[in-house]
């Protein structure tokens, strides 16, 4: 590879991420006159959003009439722990209608009311029916519409090809660099705006629902360029993942089994439910139902597999094979469980990241110029915890933002160049990984990573275990610099592809274990043992990673970013819970 | 509470046999590895690369049978190797596990799906019909008006993972290789979902007939054996729109009148051609 040529590329936006926000930043970018290319890890139609079942959030009001933005918003703001950044829960919760629509226009089938509109189901934390949805297959819905759009929209798509490096000139991001999967051939790209959709990171656990793209690329492909992220201490560990047989245990139970009426019940066939949340009950928010499952587990009450029993086995067998058709599959297959039947068993799996990188909420530009950061890659639109069908709506409203501030700055630029030296540098890593002296195995240290973190900073965390954690994370600090691909071949070289990944998941893992060590209080998906309640101060504060380097790593409270003209909603929600 | 795990099957020493190599050559290699209960072949084929084989190529990446990504030839049959389970499979002879034919292969198991997305790129795409009805078929707010049944219809296909399976298995591909004439059953369905959706504007029968190619298909229905998400491919999406070709096409009336576009429905310009492999 070392005297062979790099491929070259040229755009005027460039997408990293084939998930439904990048899909939806590479169409709108096409649609305002921009050259723009898409770049992803795997094929086009797979990645990470595919996976979604439950649905999308809009409030159409076509099932609960009285639905509005403004309660959408407060109801994201109460979930968010009131953490979110106010105008981008404002601005999803006032656009989500919209693009539910605009995807019905692209092709999209929804289930239908009896009066022939978009159906909407009931989810936790949503006070109205309000997800649109197609049987327990959204997202699949979803992707294939937008991917659909995308290759007709004159965007050019780079499959399998797995970006390494973001490439800068002086402050400004001009392209980015890495190498495609099937042949091991280096590719570089230069655009003058580039837009992250890289997604979330769940692949630093090994109880997880998410597919093996997510190794928080873009967290720390954005912070090495000298981005900020916040709230990465938030990591959303779903309720409700499989527990047994060991291969699928993570995968996910969508909220759509209680949101059409599973119940929960502990290994005494007691409601559990009724002594965390008797309001709300299994539709009580993710972080709260997480955590209860997780109590009654640890106090006993778990089922033999350790979890606990949900069950839809009193809803009519018909209506659960149609409404939850792949959770029927899902457990018929994987675990000879037949769900209209029998409970299943679940327990909590690490599921989405509400931080990510700090942007405009109206453009998606992060501090670096040039840079643009989307969907789960990116943080404050979800705040300490965010509500289940809050992602889908959430990665289309910011998804087509983006796409347009990227365009716009790509269009307002002249010619960009990628400085050789950044080039050089780029290429020397992966030379590296294959043929450098480095004896680290990949696939050995992503396990140690997921041990640590599984260990010390999971569902409940406190002082010791945090500072143990990021001790063992420093250790790892100093032997990522050895890691090798077990192989020096380039075709479709897992190990090569590992590699990197490792190191982006350490760095993510520093974030969250740090932040979650500053934090010192519980607040949404951030329980601290030794701090239990809320704090006033904690609650009026986002943390902002930033530094140089992951030996350079500084962390900040800065006070949350609201908007005077939305205080009377926030205020109002705020008293009514009182209230209750 | 019953176990999940059929004891008749616990765990054990099971043996693979994968197929190890590229264009040029290669051979089913045996490994052998413990097995946990419920351990899926993408578990085990992924533990030999952890533990024995770390450069061996393969395809994945939900691992929840619903990217349709690693699809594979199971003892001889495609099937989703997220999906498929150790204990289902024959114990007492070694598990085969090979790439898709139907593809040309790049290593081990992983192949260059590519062409399919080349032909998928041929098929206009939905577009709605022009005039839509007020209160009837769109309201105020610029939503659709659909029955659900009309829902349900399409639903079926639009389950379609895009696994491939089906275009491995259809002989008009794996053994005549003519991709170049035909779409595969894959995107024989998805033309009939667009076709079905009640607002589409598309008269859609030339390209299903003459670049896509509907003729080659004889009802074998191989792909459907093989599509993991139960689709009804070839009896209801094939063959309804083979007799919908067979109708308008040689209808003498309709063949009288030039065959009126169906529906309302405009007529794309016909497609440049069938992608090559
Ligand atoms: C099982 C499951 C069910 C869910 N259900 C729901 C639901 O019902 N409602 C809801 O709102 N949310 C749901 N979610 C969450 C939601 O699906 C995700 O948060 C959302 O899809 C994220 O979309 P994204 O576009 O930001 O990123 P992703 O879909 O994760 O896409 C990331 C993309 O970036 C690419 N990429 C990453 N790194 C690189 C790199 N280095 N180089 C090139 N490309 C790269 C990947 O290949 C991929 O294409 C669910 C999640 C799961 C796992
Ligand atoms: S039924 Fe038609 S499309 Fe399906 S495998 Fe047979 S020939 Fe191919
Ligand atoms: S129709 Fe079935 S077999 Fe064919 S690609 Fe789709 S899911 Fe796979
Ligand atoms: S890995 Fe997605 S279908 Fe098997």
């Amino acid at each position: 590879m070392s005297d062979g040529g790099i491929e070259h590329h040229d755009y005027d936006v460039l997408v990293l991420g084939s998930g439904g926000s990048g899909l939806r930043a590479a169409i709108a970018a096409a649609e305002a006159g921009a050259r723009t290319g898409l770049v992803c890890k795997s094929l086009l139609g797979k990645a990470h959003t595919v996976m979604a079942e439950g649905g999308l959030a809009a409030s159409l009001g076509n099932v609960a009439p009285e639905d509005n933005w403004a309660t959408h918003f407060q109801d994201t703001m109460f979930g968010g722990k009131y953490l979110n950044n106010w105008r981008m829960a404002e601005l999803h919760a006032k656009e989500a209608p919209d693009r539910a629509r605009e995807l019905e226009h692209w092709g999209a089938v929804f289930d239908r009311t009896p009066q022939r509109t978009m159906s909407q189901r009931a989810f936790g934390g949503h006070t109205y029916k309000r997800l649109v949805h197609i049987g327990d297959r959204t997202g699949l819905e979803m992707i294939r519409t937008l991917h659909d759009k995308t290759v007709h929209s004159d965007v050019e798509v780079f499959m399998e090809t797995t970006i390494t490096r973001l490439i800068k000139d002086g402050e400004r991001v001009v392209g980015c660099f890495g190498y495609r999967r099937q042949t091991g051939e280096l590719i570089a790209f230069a655009a003058k705006a580039l837009v992250l959709a890289t997604g979330g990171s769940g692949r630093i656990y090994k109880i997880t629902s998410n597919s093996q793209d997510c190794t928080g690329d873009g967290y720390a492909l954005a912070f090495e360029a000298g981005a900020q992220l916040v709230d990465m201490e938030f990591v959303q560990f779903h309720p409700t993942g499989m527990v047994y047989p060991p291969g699928v245990a993570g995968l996910l139970v969508t909220e759509a089994v209680r949101g059409e009426g599973g119940i929960l019940r502990n290994k005494d066939g007691e409601r559990f439910m009724e002594r965390y949340d008797p309001k709300r009950m299994e539709l009580s928010t993710r972080d709260v139902v997480a955590r209860s499952i997780y109590t009654e587990v640890k106090e006993g009450r778990g089922t033999p597999h350790g979890g606990a029993y949900l069950d839809v086995s009193h809803l009519d067998p018909d209506y659960v094979k149609r409404k939850l058709p792949s959770m029927y599959d899902q457990f018929l297959e994987l675990a000879g469980v037949d769900i209209t039947k029998e409970p299943m068993q679940v327990g909590p799996t690490c599921h989405y990241f509400m931080g990510g990188v700090k942007v405009d909420p109206d453009t998606g530009a992060t501090r670096v110029p040039g840079l643009f950061a989307t969907g789960e890659a990116s943080g404050g639109m979800n705040g300490a915890n965010r509500l289940g069908g809050n992602s889908l709506g959430d990665i289309l409203v910011f998804g087509r933002r983006a796409g347009e501030g990227a365009a716009a700055t790509a269009n307002a630029s002249g010619a960009v160049s990628l400085p050789a030296e950044a080039v050089a540098d780029a290429r020397a890593e992966i030379e590296g990984f294959l043929h450098g002296s480095g004896t680290e195995n990949p696939f050995h240290m992503h396990r140690e990573l997921q041990k640590i973190m599984g260990d010390g900073v999971g569902i409940f965390r406190d002082e010791e275990g945090l500072t143990e954690a990021i001790g063992k994370l420093e250790e790892l600090d100093a032997r990522v610099a050895n890691l090798r691909a077990p192989s020096d071949r380039l075709d479709y070289n897992p190990g090569l592809q590992l590699c990197r990944e490792v190191r982006n998941m350490l760095t993510v893992s520093h974030m969250i274990a740090r932040a979650a060590l500053l934090r010192e209080e519980s607040r949404g998906a951030h329980s601290r043992l030794d701090h239990t309640g809320y704090s006033d101060y904690w609650g009026e504060h986002n943390i902002i990673v930033e530094g140089t380097g992951a030996h350079d790593m500084s962390l900040t409270p800065t006070p949350v970013v609201k908007r005077d003209e939305l205080e009377e909603l926030v205020e109002a929600r705020k008293e009514a819970e009182k209230a209750s | 509470m019953s176990e999940t795990i059929d004891l008749a099957h616990a765990p054990g020493p099971r043996k693979l046999q994968i197929w190890r190599g590229d264009l040029t050559s290669g051979e089913l290699v045996e490994y052998e590895l413990e097995t946990e209960p419920g351990m899926v072949v993408l578990d085990a084929v992924l533990e030999i690369q952890r533990s024995q084989a770390p450069d061996l190529a393969v395809r994945w990446n939900c691992k929840a049978a619903k990217c349709g990504s690693c699809s594979a030839e199971v003892n001889g049959r495609p099937r989703l190797m997220c999906k498929t389970r150790l204990d289902h499979l024959p114990a007492d002879q070694p598990i085969t596990v090979e790439p898709m034919r139907a593809f040309p292969l790049i290593r081990d198991l992983v192949t260059d799906v590519s062409w399919n997305y080349r032909v998928n790129k041929q098929i206009t795409p939905f577009t709605p019909r022009e005039n839509l009805k007020p209160g009837v078929e769109v309201n105020a707010k610029g939503e659709f008006l659909i029955d659900q049944t009309d829902t349900d219809r399409m639903s079926e296909f639009r389950k379609c993972i895009e696994c491939f399976m089906c275009q491995d298995v259809c002989h008009v591909l794996r053994d005549h290789r003519l991709h170049d004439r035909y779409y595969g059953p894959r995107f024989m369905m998805r033309m009939a979902s667009l076709d079905m959706h009640p607002l589409d504007g598309v008269d859609r029968l030339d390209q299903i007939a003459d670049e896509g190619g509907i003729g080659l298909c004889n009802i074998t229905k191989c792909c459907t054996e093989v599509c993991p998400e139960g689709i009804h491919i070839t009896d209801n999406a094939i063959i309804p729109m083979k007799e919908r070709v067979v109708d308008q096409r040689h209808d003498p009336v309709l063949k009288l009148l030039h065959r009126t576009p169906n529906k309302g429905r405009i007529k794309p310009p016909p497609r440049s051609e069938t992608p090559r492999l």
